[in-house]
C-alpha cells in the first residue's frame, strides 16, 4: 500500500474541510436552494459549523475563481454558473421562465411580490384590467403559486411569489425588494403636478 | 395629449383631471362617454397603438366612472355616501399613486431581470427525499392493553351539579351588620363576627369588609399575614393590638 502524501493527510484531518466537501456534494445534487438547517440535517452537523464550512465553500466557488459559484439566494444556498460563463450556458440552455415576460406580467409580478398573498381581484383593482390570464401565465412559469384562499365560503384564491421568482431575480428574499415608499410619488405630488400642468396651459 | 370638446369642458384631458381634483368642475356634469369617444377617434387617426397611453387612459376613466357613479347614487351604501368631493378627489389621486408605484416596482423588476440575465442555474423538479425510517413500535403486552381498556370502560362518575344550587348570601347583609357594629363600637375583630358562619357566608362577609374599606367607612389592620383582622372606625388612631 502506498502512503498518502503528507498534504493530503493534513486536508483530510481538518474536520471543517471535510464538512465543506459534504456541503458541496449536497449542493450539487439539490435542484433548489438549501437553507442552513436543511444542510445541517443532511450533513448531520450543527448549524454553526455548517455556516463556517459554507464560508470555505463560498471562497472556493466564487466569481473569477471557478466556473461554479456559490450564492445565497431565495433564503438558502445554491450553486449557479459563473457570470463569465453565461454565453456558453446560453448556447446550451435557454431561460424559459423569464423569456418574453410582458409588461402586464411584470406589473402583476410586482403587485404579487409586494402585496402577496393577494387575489386576482386585488391585482385587477390596482391595474384596472382583469388579471386572470396574466396570473395563470405566471403560475405556469412557476413564478407565482397559489397560497390558500380568502377567509369565508368561496373566498378567492390567493397568490404569492415562489422561490423560483427569487432565484430568477437574484433575490435572497422579498425583503431585498426596494421599499414601496421609495418608488413613485405620493398623492400630494401627483396633485401638485396636475396643478402645475393646469397653470401652464391656457384654460 | 388628448384634447376634449365637451358640453361642459374644452381643453386637454389632464386639465380636466386637474379641474376635477381642484373641485372646479363637478364630475357628475362631465360626459364620460364623450371623453371616450374623443379618445377612440384620436386612436383611429394613429398608425401605431400606444398601449402605455391606452392603459393609463383606461385606469383614469375607470376611476372617474367609479367616482361619478358614487356621486350619482349617493344612497348606495352609507360609507360611499359619506364620500365628499374632497375625499373622492383624494381617492382618484391615491389610485393613480398606487398604480404608479406598482409600475415603478415593475420597472425595477424589469431592470433587475436585465442585470441578472447572465445567471444560469439548474432547474428541475425537487429531488425526492429518502423515506423516513419507520418508527419501531415497542413490544406490546395484550394483558396491559386489556387493562388499559378496562380502565377506560369504567362508568364515569356522575357530574356533580351541586355548584348550581349554591346560594350566595347577599353581601348587603354584612354591609349593614358591619356599619351598625361600628356605630356602636370603635373596633371589632373580624374573626369574632364570622365565627360559626359557613364558608360562603364568611366569603360574603369578607367582600363586605373590602367594600366598606374601599368606601373609607372603616379601616382594616392585620399585624401579620394570616393574623387576626381588626376592624376600626376610620377616625380611630391605629392601635398596636
Amino acid at each position: 500500500m502506498t502512503q498518502p502524501t503528507p498534504t493530503l493527510r493534513l486536508v483530510d484531518a481538518d474536520p471543517l474541510e471535510r464538512l465543506s466537501r459534504t456541503l458541496e456534494a449536497l449542493l450539487v445534487v439539490a435542484s433548489t436552494p438549501l437553507a442552513v438547517d436543511e444542510l445541517a440535517d443532511a450533513a448531520d452537523e450543527d448549524e454553526a459549523r455548517v455556516e463556517a464550512a459554507l464560508h470555505l465553500v463560498g471562497e472556493r466557488y466564487s466569481e473569477g475563481r471557478s466556473g461554479i459559484v456559490l450564492e445565497e439566494v431565495a433564503g438558502g444556498f445554491a450553486f449557479r454558473a459563473s457570470r463569465a460563463e453565461a454565453q456558453a450556458c446560453a448556447r446550451l440552455v435557454e431561460r424559459p421562465v423569464e423569456r418574453g415576460l410582458s409588461q402586464a406580467a411584470v406589473e402583476t409580478l410586482a403587485i404579487v411580490a409586494y402585496l402577496g398573498p393577494c387575489t386576482r381581484p386585488d391585482v385587477a383593482r390596482i391595474r384596472g384590467v382583469a388579471a386572470d390570464t396574466v396570473v395563470a401565465g405566471l403560475v405556469e412559469r412557476g413564478l407565482v403559486a397559489e397560497a390558500g384562499r380568502e377567509p369565508g365560503l368561496g373566498g378567492a384564491v390567493r397568490y404569492r411569489t415562489t422561490e423560483l421568482f427569487e432565484r430568477v431575480f437574484g433575490l435572497d428574499g422579498l425583503s431585498e425588494l426596494p421599499r414601496l415608499d421609495d418608488l413613485g410619488d405620493g398623492p400630494a405630488e401627483i396633485r401638485a403636478r396636475l396643478d402645475a400642468v393646469a397653470e401652464h396651459r391656457p384654460a | 395629449m388628448l384634447d376634449l370638446d365637451l358640453d361642459t369642458f374644452e381643453g386637454p384631458f389632464d386639465l380636466l383631471l386637474t379641474l376635477i381634483l381642484k373641485e372646479e368642475l363637478r364630475l357628475a356634469e362631465v360626459d364620460v362617454a364623450d371623453i371616450i369617444q374623443s379618445f377612440s377617434s384620436r386612436l383611429v387617426g394613429q398608425k401605431r397603438l400606444d398601449l402605455e397611453a391606452c392603459g393609463e387612459f383606461l385606469v383614469l376613466v375607470g376611476a372617474m366612472l367609479e367616482i361619478k357613479a358614487r356621486e350619482l347614487f349617493p344612497e348606495a351604501g352609507a360609507d360611499l355616501a359619506d364620500l365628499t368631493p374632497e375625499e373622492a378627489a383624494e381617492e382618484l389621486a391615491e389610485r393613480l399613486e398606487a398604480y404608479r408605484r406598482m409600475k415603478s416596482a415593475a420597472a425595477w423588476l424589469s431592470e433587475r431581470l436585465e442585470s441578472e440575465s447572465d445567471r444560469y442555474f439548474r432547474l428541475g423538479p425537487a429531488p425526492l427525499a429518502p423515506p423516513k425510517p419507520e418508527l419501531q413500535i415497542a413490544r406490546q403486552d395484550p394483558a396491559g392493553l386489556a387493562g388499559a381498556l378496562r380502565a377506560l370502560a369504567v362508568e364515569p362518575p356522575d357530574v356533580s351539579l351541586a355548584h348550581m344550587h349554591l346560594h350566595f348570601p347577599p353581601v348587603a347583609r354584612f354591609l349593614e351588620r358591619f356599619r351598625s357594629l361600628l356605630r356602636r363600637r370603635r373596633r371589632f375583630g373580624f374573626e369574632d363576627e364570622i365565627q360559626g358562619l359557613s364558608r360562603l357566608e364568611q366569603a360574603s362577609a369578607f367582600l363586605a369588609l373590602l367594600e366598606l374599606c374601599k368606601l373609607s367607612e372603616l379601616r382594616i389592620e392585620q399585624q401579620a399575614p394570616f393574623g387576626s383582622i381588626g376592624v376600626l372606625r376610620p377616625d380611630v388612631e391605629r392601635s398596636l393590638a
